[in-house]
């Protein structure tokens, strides 16, 4: 993994513009919306962002998995890059879910399912990090992390279905069961167009930086290697 | 009885044991010695089944361990740094314990003859916490055999005793270690190890340096020996 | 004297079933003797309950119909603190004096170490809860006796146990080890605790069964798959 493998340059070039594309998309094509106003717009990033620390954490759940099977130090590699991509993009879905709910809702942060379970799952993930950094043999640190990004993921639906059975305001976007719920809005043919590219952008934005971190990883571990090395020898 | 070939350990990127061979027959009684962090206790806890080798090979008993490791665990009797008894159980009650943990039948007998070797008996009731070192120790080893192990591993058994204690632990260690009894014993204190064992190994730098029979080399030659090829 | 090590008459030729229910009952008798002697445990998790009550009394002003709306909520935020304290205790015993080593020298399935922890966890969890009710009851006048309260209560500490053990496993093994233990439960374990609190409240304030089973179940459901995961991976987190 010396040099940057050409297919890792196309990607990163490819979702550069497909992320300005997207931008382009959501924030002048798309139509706006009837009843909320312009400040809808952040609607599809929203969901989008949410949608990568949903990924992110299952993925990290699955290597781990791997890991614990395998014993193969890259899965374990694997999952720490994920779970740092899902913080990221977690904290934006809750940051956008913010934003989005202030003007509509009047109010900073609603207490409806899905942003207390991104919350919550964000709250997860930091507790997974500090897990790791409390623990200094690399192999334990590698297995306790698997074991958690497990129990955690796991504990995530459960978490969701709870609090559904407890409230609900959130708009259900894509067809809607629940009559109370409040700023719900039909997506029109543009909308779901704009809605689904930028759920492609955020897939593609997660996979190449993944890609780049995992390089990374890589590399850092062959300078300690280097290092302890050149000190014993 | 243990045979081991190119044992590799690391500590993430750190390697421990570096392509380790050692051996050792039914009833020897070999003592593997070394400085601090050159892998003894790492090597032994590898034989003891509660670590697992990155690479090669180690047979314990006729068993591959990381695989076989729980055939190997009923014949294995382990004394460790730590005592690995409960401060707030009395001897008897830790003797208990492990009796059931082990599955040992006519507990009651083979407690009160454990007691009785390692010069427990008079003080069974009382709280571990309440023990010296000394009697810990002693404790531990009790422990150790109750389920009559034939291999016996010990992680520098002597650490923190003082002279009576160290001489009665001596006692009790060859009484076991009699009877064809097979021992791996780590250890600081060169004299005693050439007292106690048939076989003296000198681990550095994660392998095995020097292999030397006790009848053959004195005390003081075992002491050249060791600055000999321990010298960095 | 005979030979002290006579391999073949002190061991038993078991079934390994029966050595695995041995293995898990000696644990959970190591436990509680332990905790006899000693009996800081109990104290600390009571005394410690009885001062989260008292601080809700007077961080919430609670007058009479207020009082039964938010009991429920009190009672599981204290039982979910004071467990803790539990769990933390429960693992530190093994890794102060490297016992840990000691129960995995033995030569029985891991598992029986998972299940043997966790039901002394949940003894001292259930004895705790058994004497914060009347409590409780007491102090606020409020009547806890209820079957249906002492099921749910039941279903939460044995969700709560399940996970809690094997978390603590791995918190006492990290540096951080006592600040870790909540950040790493408490995250995991709200779908239990809601529904535990829900549930709580709707058979104190008599609601139709119907309204309640939905959060019995979710218990029951949870319960049930951390059990399961948790016995899956203890292996893993115990083992090097």
């Amino acid at each position: 993994m010396e040099r940057r493998p050409k297919t890792l340059t196309v990607l990163s070039w490819l979702t550069s513009v497909v992320f300005i594309v997207a931008l382009y998309l959501v924030l002048f094509w798309a139509p706006q919306e009837a009843i909320m106003g312009d400040v809808q717009r952040v609607f599809y990033f929203h969901v989008s962002a949410g949608w990568v620390g949903a990924l992110a954490f299952l993925i990290t759940a699955i290597v781990g998995g791997i890991y614990l099977a395998r014993g193969e130090q890259r899965w374990d590699r694997a999952a720490m890059a994920s779970v740092e991509i899902g913080v990221v993009f977690t904290f934006i879905n809750i940051v956008t879910g913010s934003i989005w709910a202030r003007p509509i809702w009047n109010t900073w942060w609603t207490w409806d399912p899905r942003l207390v379970t991104a919350t919550i799952m964000e709250l997860i993930y930091i507790a997974y990090i500090m897990l790791r950094q409390g623990i200094e043999d690399p192999d334990r640190r590698a297995r306790f992390g698997a074991v958690y990004g497990i129990v955690g993921f796991i504990s995530v639906p459960l978490t969701f279905l709870s609090i559904r059975i407890f409230r609900t305001i959130h708009p259900v976007v894509v067809g809607s069961t629940d009559p109370t719920a409040q700023g719900a809005f039909d997506m029109t043919a543009n909308m779901r167009t704009a809605f689904f590219f930028s759920l492609f952008t955020f897939t593609l934005i997660y996979i190449t930086l993944l890609w780049h971190r995992l390089r990374l990883q890589h590399k850092m571990e062959m300078i300690e290697e280097r290092k302890l090395r050149a000190l014993s020898a | 009885m243990i045979k081991v070939r190119h044992l590799v350990k690391t500590f993430g990127p750190k390697p421990v044991l570096r392509g380790l061979d050692f051996h050792v027959v039914q009833g020897e009684f070999v003592a593997l010695l070394g400085p601090n962090g050159a892998g003894k206790t790492t090597f032994l806890r590898i034989l003891a089944t509660l670590s697992r080798p990155k690479m090669g090979e180690v047979i314990v008993a006729g068993h591959h361990l990381p695989s076989e490791a729980a055939a190997v665990r009923r014949r294995l009797g382990v004394v460790s740094h730590q005592p690995l008894l409960y401060g707030d159980l009395s001897a008897e009650q830790n003797l208990r314990f492990y009796s059931w943990m082990y599955g040992i039948g006519d507990l009651e007998r083979r407690m009160d003859e454990v007691l009785h070797l390692v010069g427990l008996y008079p003080r069974r009731r009382d709280l571990v916490r309440e023990f010296s070192r000394g009697m810990q120790q002693r404790l531990a080893i009790g422990r150790a055999i109750l389920h009559g192990p034939d291999i016996l591993l010990f992680d520098e058994p002597h650490t923190g005793l003082d002279q009576e204690a160290a001489a009665m632990l001596d006692g009790v260690l060859r009484e076991i270690a009699s009877a064809g009894r097979t021992v791996v014993m780590t250890s600081h204190d060169i004299s005693r190890a050439a007292d106690l064992a048939d076989r003296v190994d000198i681990l550095s730098k994660g392998v095995i340096t020097a292999s030397e029979s006790t009848d053959s080399l004195d005390s003081l030659q075992l002491a050249e020996l060791y600055r000999s090829v321990t010298r960095v | 004297m005979t030979d002290p090590i006579e391999q073949k008459i002190w061991l038993r030729a078991d079934g390994s079933l029966k050595a695995h229910l041995r293995a898990i009952a000696a644990i959970v008798w190591k436990d509680l003797a332990a905790e006899f002697r000693s009996r800081e445990l109990i104290g600390a998790m009571l005394v410690f309950a009885a001062l989260v009550i008292l601080i809700f009394n007077f961080a919430l002003e609670l007058d009479i119909s207020t009082r039964e709306t938010v009991t429920s909520g009190i009672l599981w935020v204290t039982f979910a603190f004071a467990g803790t304290l539990g769990l933390n205790r429960s693992m530190a015993i093994e890794k102060d004096r490297g016992c840990l080593d000691g129960l995995l020298l033995a030569p029985v399935d891991r598992s029986a170490i998972f299940f043997g922890k966790a039901i002394g966890n949940l003894f001292f969890m259930l004895l705790v809860e058994a004497i914060i009710l009347p409590m409780y009851s007491v102090l606020y006048n409020v009547n806890l006796f209820q079957p249906g309260l002492i099921l749910v209560i039941l279903l939460g500490s044995i969700g709560y146990t399940a996970v809690g053990t094997l978390l603590a496993a791995m918190a006492v093994q990290a540096r951080t080890r006592d600040m870790l233990l909540p950040i790493l439960l408490f995250p995991v374990l709200i779908p239990l605790l809601l529904a535990a609190v829900k549930a709580s409240n709707g058979f104190l304030q008599g609601f139709e069964i119907v309204e309640i089973m939905p959060w019995v179940n979710v218990m029951i459901a949870y319960d049930v798959i951390f059990i399961a995961v948790a016995f899956m991976v203890f292996d893993f987190v115990v083992e090097e």
